[in-house]
């Protein structure tokens, strides 16, 4: 690592936002000897959340003219790649002959795709029949950067049934109950599996250190530190390797293949470093391409890894599968507002679940820390532009300050450091210690709520595709906690691997074709929509001033 | 941004102009490259942007993650995306902590002559010396903790000069210290057996059977754990 030397480097902060840190550090005492506001009512959060959040914005939307899920809203981004048209020309791709044939596909390389190599391995597919393909290296995903924590209801006080009213409350009861039912009555499972694979998880006198998290009533948060993520995903890939399943990196899904019958019947893909296509023929096939955080909803930055584009919604879109609650988007309320550099990385919710709570410029408290994340969001937004009381940075982005000293001060010296290890070294890199000093934040476009629609057992409409993790809808409705999504990609990539390997045992694919390509084209074509526009866009262009707009895009 | 001071820097020998105050990686895409390989998460997790880097005026080559590392005037750039370090396979049920297994699938590690190289090139300031001469002792406790933040990069082990591959064992460790010295806790037991069971299945029903006023109300009425009980 460099130490110092010449050459522009951050000294901190700027003496034009100390006078406020001041203020924060003049009113700390009085604020931890208080302790933390009240929660919102139920009609103080739908006020904030009308007036507020950036969902809430009827302009930012509109209906999407063809597919499955037609006239539904969307944020303009969605709409815009749900309606563009193919990047390959069906004509010009030989299906006939394929250049791999395996029982089951995974598309994608993050968390959901790895779970759902092992199961379907450990549900009698050998590693041979199993293909993984990835647009970037395996693990190079959201799953990885996760670092709060995962919920799982084990403890005595705690049961399926509290999670799961924490769970529909959260998405505001727009959840689909068997999903939410699954996620919970396997929490304690996976948490099992993950203990027999060797994965590290945060313990106190041999018990796990359970905690909060934004709108649970129960502590039920598992961490290893604020590396959970990167924890989980490097055991299980390491797994994957054990085990000696394929994976193909830099080969992103291109398009999906149907048989005659209107089942899956693999996918295109293409090598990114020779730009050739390859037909991977599959008996089942299996989504697992996370989010969406790359598109930019409403030009917010984003915490979400360079492959997050929505590949995988488009390409199922295409294929007949149905998106729901793609109408809500989670912003976290807390992304890292200053240094510029690192704009829009996130700042753990554990941060607050350890007692850090949001500040305003004149160092007053305003809101319950760990309200659901969207009320949280809406009224850190509310505090900056409503009120007027947000901190500016010397780039013109606002934001408040989250209080980290006060970690240290509850828990004892060390805590900070010892728990939020990842959070520290972010900081630490651009000169802020935030043991001493509290750390600037904004919301950050986090998190895809809904996605491609499935059942219990991970099954999309389209019969031969299952699909898990962040890519599919339903299991969080329209808002998602934290802790949560972890616990999904675990779930959900089991249920699809188990649930792929039982329909490849029964089906093999017929000859695969993108007949279905042909007619969505056509569906394109008389909605009149343009042939200006292609999508999967598989990696964002940051190109040029690309860069600078991108960090200096924000709500105003 | 166009009285936006701009500096040079140096990507694998040629010379661009960007502005400051922005990452490595940000600059080389100002620069006009648009990444393939050498970068992931962008956030500092994956260890994809290892780069290796060399300042105007110094002979010293230094080590970051593209995506963490400030950019700086005078730097002269190359990226790592990729380290052909290889692994050992093995079954983690097959494993005997109580031999030095970590010597037996890498015996590399007894090469090291700790030169520190290693713990230098570490963008994430891990004593990878350290947890080499822990593995040397078979001290399975002590790899784990000390390599913990490992985001495995691989930049230390491209540096060094025994050819140890260290992210590679410390991950076989950490994982064999999970399961045999870090025990799972009782309730995790208890709740499996019980969800085998079906014991909490009548109470999931009833809550899958609620109205939506019903389940505002029951949601309402949570009583929320407070800091303290936790067992
Ligand atoms: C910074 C951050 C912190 C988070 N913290 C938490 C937390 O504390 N707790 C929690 O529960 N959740 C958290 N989340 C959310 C959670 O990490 C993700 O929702 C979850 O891991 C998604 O898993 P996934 O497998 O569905 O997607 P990912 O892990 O993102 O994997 C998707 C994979 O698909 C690949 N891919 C994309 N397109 C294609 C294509 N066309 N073809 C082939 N492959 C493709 C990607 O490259 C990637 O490998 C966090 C997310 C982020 C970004
Ligand atoms: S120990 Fe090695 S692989 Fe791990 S983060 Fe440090 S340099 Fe990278
Ligand atoms: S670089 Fe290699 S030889 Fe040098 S201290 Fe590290 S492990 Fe030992
Ligand atoms: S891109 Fe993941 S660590 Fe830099």
């Amino acid at each position: 690592m460099s130490q110092s030397g010449a050459g522009v480097r951050n000294e901190g902060y700027p003496a034009s936002m100390r006078d406020s840190i001041a203020k924060v550090e003049a009113t700390r005492d009085q604020r931890l000897k208080e302790g933390p506001q009240k929660a919102m009512s139920p009609e103080q959060r739908e006020q904030v959340l009308q007036e507020w959040h950036p969902d809430y914005k009827a302009d930012k939307k509109r209906a999407v003219a063809v597919g499955p899920s037609k006239g539904e809203r969307m944020p303009h981004e969605v709409v815009d790649l749900l309606e563009a048209y193919p990047v390959v020309d069906p004509r010009s791709i030989n299906l006939a002959s394929p250049d791999r044939e395996v029982q089951v596909l995974i598309l994608g390389g993050g968390g959901a795709a790895s779970v759902a190599a092992l199961f379907a391995h450990q549900e009698g597919i050998p590693t041979q029949d199993i293909l993984m393909v990835s647009k970037l290296r395996h693990g190079d995903c959201n799953s990885i950067m996760a670092q709060g924590g995962i919920q799982a209801a084990d403890r005595e006080c705690d049961s399926p049934a509290s999670h799961y009213i924490d769970v529909l409350g959260g998405g505001h009861y727009t959840n689909n109950p068997e999903l939410v039912k699954a996620l919970v009555n396997d929490g304690p499972l996976m948490i099992d599996w993950h203990e027999k694979l060797g994965a590290l998880y945060d313990k106190v006198d041999g018990q796990y250190l359970e905690a909060h998290g934004g709108g649970t009533s129960r502590m039920r948060m598992h961490s290893a530190k604020d590396y959970t993520g990167m924890e989980l995903m490097r055991v299980i890939r390491d797994e994957v390797r054990n085990v000696g399943i394929p994976v193909i990196e830099f080969a992103p899904a291109v398009e999906l293949l149907l048989d005659e019958d209107g089942h899956a019947a693999g996918a295109v893909l293409t090598n990114l470093e020779t730009d050739e296509y390859m037909v991977v023929k599959a008996s089942a096939t299996v989504l697992a391409t996370g989010g969406f955080g790359r598109l930019h909803i409403q030009g917010f930055p984003t915490t979400n890894h360079y492959g997050a584009t929505a590949d995988g919604l488009i390409m199922a879109y295409r294929a007949g599968a149905r998106v729901i609650d793609m109408d809500s988007v989670q912003y976290h309320p807390t992304g890292v507002a200053y240094p510029a550099a690192i704009l829009g990385q996130l700042a753990t919710e554990k941060l607050r679940n350890q007692g850090a709570e949001p500040v305003n410029a004149h160092g007053e408290s305003f809101v319950y820390p760990l309200e659901p994340r969207d009320v949280e969001s809406a009224a850190i937004i509310r505090e900056c532009y409503g009120n007027n009381n947000g901190v500016s940075t010397p780039s013109g982005i606002r934001g408040v300050w989250l209080d980290t000293p006060m970690i240290d001060a509850i828990h004892g010296k060390g805590t900070l450091k010892k728990r939020l290890a990842a959070m520290w070294m972010m900081w630490h890199r651009h000169d802020i210690d935030i043991t001493i000093e509290p750390a600037l934040v904004f919301p950050t476009l986090h998190y895809q709520n809904g996605g491609v629609e499935i059942d219990a057992d991970a099954r999309t409409r389209i019969p031969g595709l299952f699909a898990g993790g962040e890519v599919a809808g339903g299991v969080h409705g329209k808002n998602r906690l934290m802790g949560n999504s972890l616990l999904d990609y675990n779930v959900f990539g089991r249920r699809a691997g188990i649930s792929a390997a039982k329909w490849a045992k029964e089906h093999s694919a017929k000859t695969p074709t993108l007949k279905h390509i042909e007619a969505f084209c056509a569906d394109l074509k008389s909605a009149g929509i343009k042939a200006d526009r292609t999508a999967p866009i598989i990696l964002p262009d940051y190109r040029r001033e690309a860069v600078l707009e991108r960090q200096l895009k924000t709500l105003a | 941004m166009s009285e936006e001071k701009l500096m040079q820097i140096f990507i694998m020998g040629k010379a661009y102009n960007v502005p400051a105050g922005i990452t490595i990686m940000d600059a080389m895409e100002y620069a006009g490259y648009q990444f393939v390989r050498g970068a992931g998460c962008r956030s500092g997790f994956c260890g994809a942007c290892g780069t290796v880097y060399r300042k105007e005026g110094d002979y010293r080559l230094e080590f970051a993650l593209a995506c963490q590392e400030m950019v700086e005037e005078g730097m002269h750039l190359t990226q790592l995306p990729f380290t052909p370090a290889p692994r050992s396979r093995y079954v983690l049920d097959d494993l005997d902590a109580g031999e030095n297994v970590l010597l037996q699938h890498y015996p590399a590690i007894a090469r090291c002559v700790s030169c520190n190289t290693c713990t230098k090139a570490c963008p994430q300031d891990i004593e990878v010396m350290d947890y080499v001469q822990a593995a040397l002792r078979g001290d399975l406790e002590k790899v784990s903790e000390l390599s913990f933040d490992c985001i495995q990069c691989g930049l230390c082990s491209m540096r060094c000069p025994a050819d140890i591959k260290h992210y590679h064992f410390a991950q076989m460790a950490r994982r064999l210290y999970a399961v045999t010295q870090s025990p799972e806790p009782d309730h995790l037991q208890t709740r499996m057996s019980e969800l085998a069971e079906g014991i909490h299945e009548a109470e999931l029903d009833t809550l899958m059977k609620m109205n939506l006023e019903e389940l505002k109300q029951r949601y309402a009425q949570r009583v929320i754990e407070t800091e303290g009980e936790a067992s």
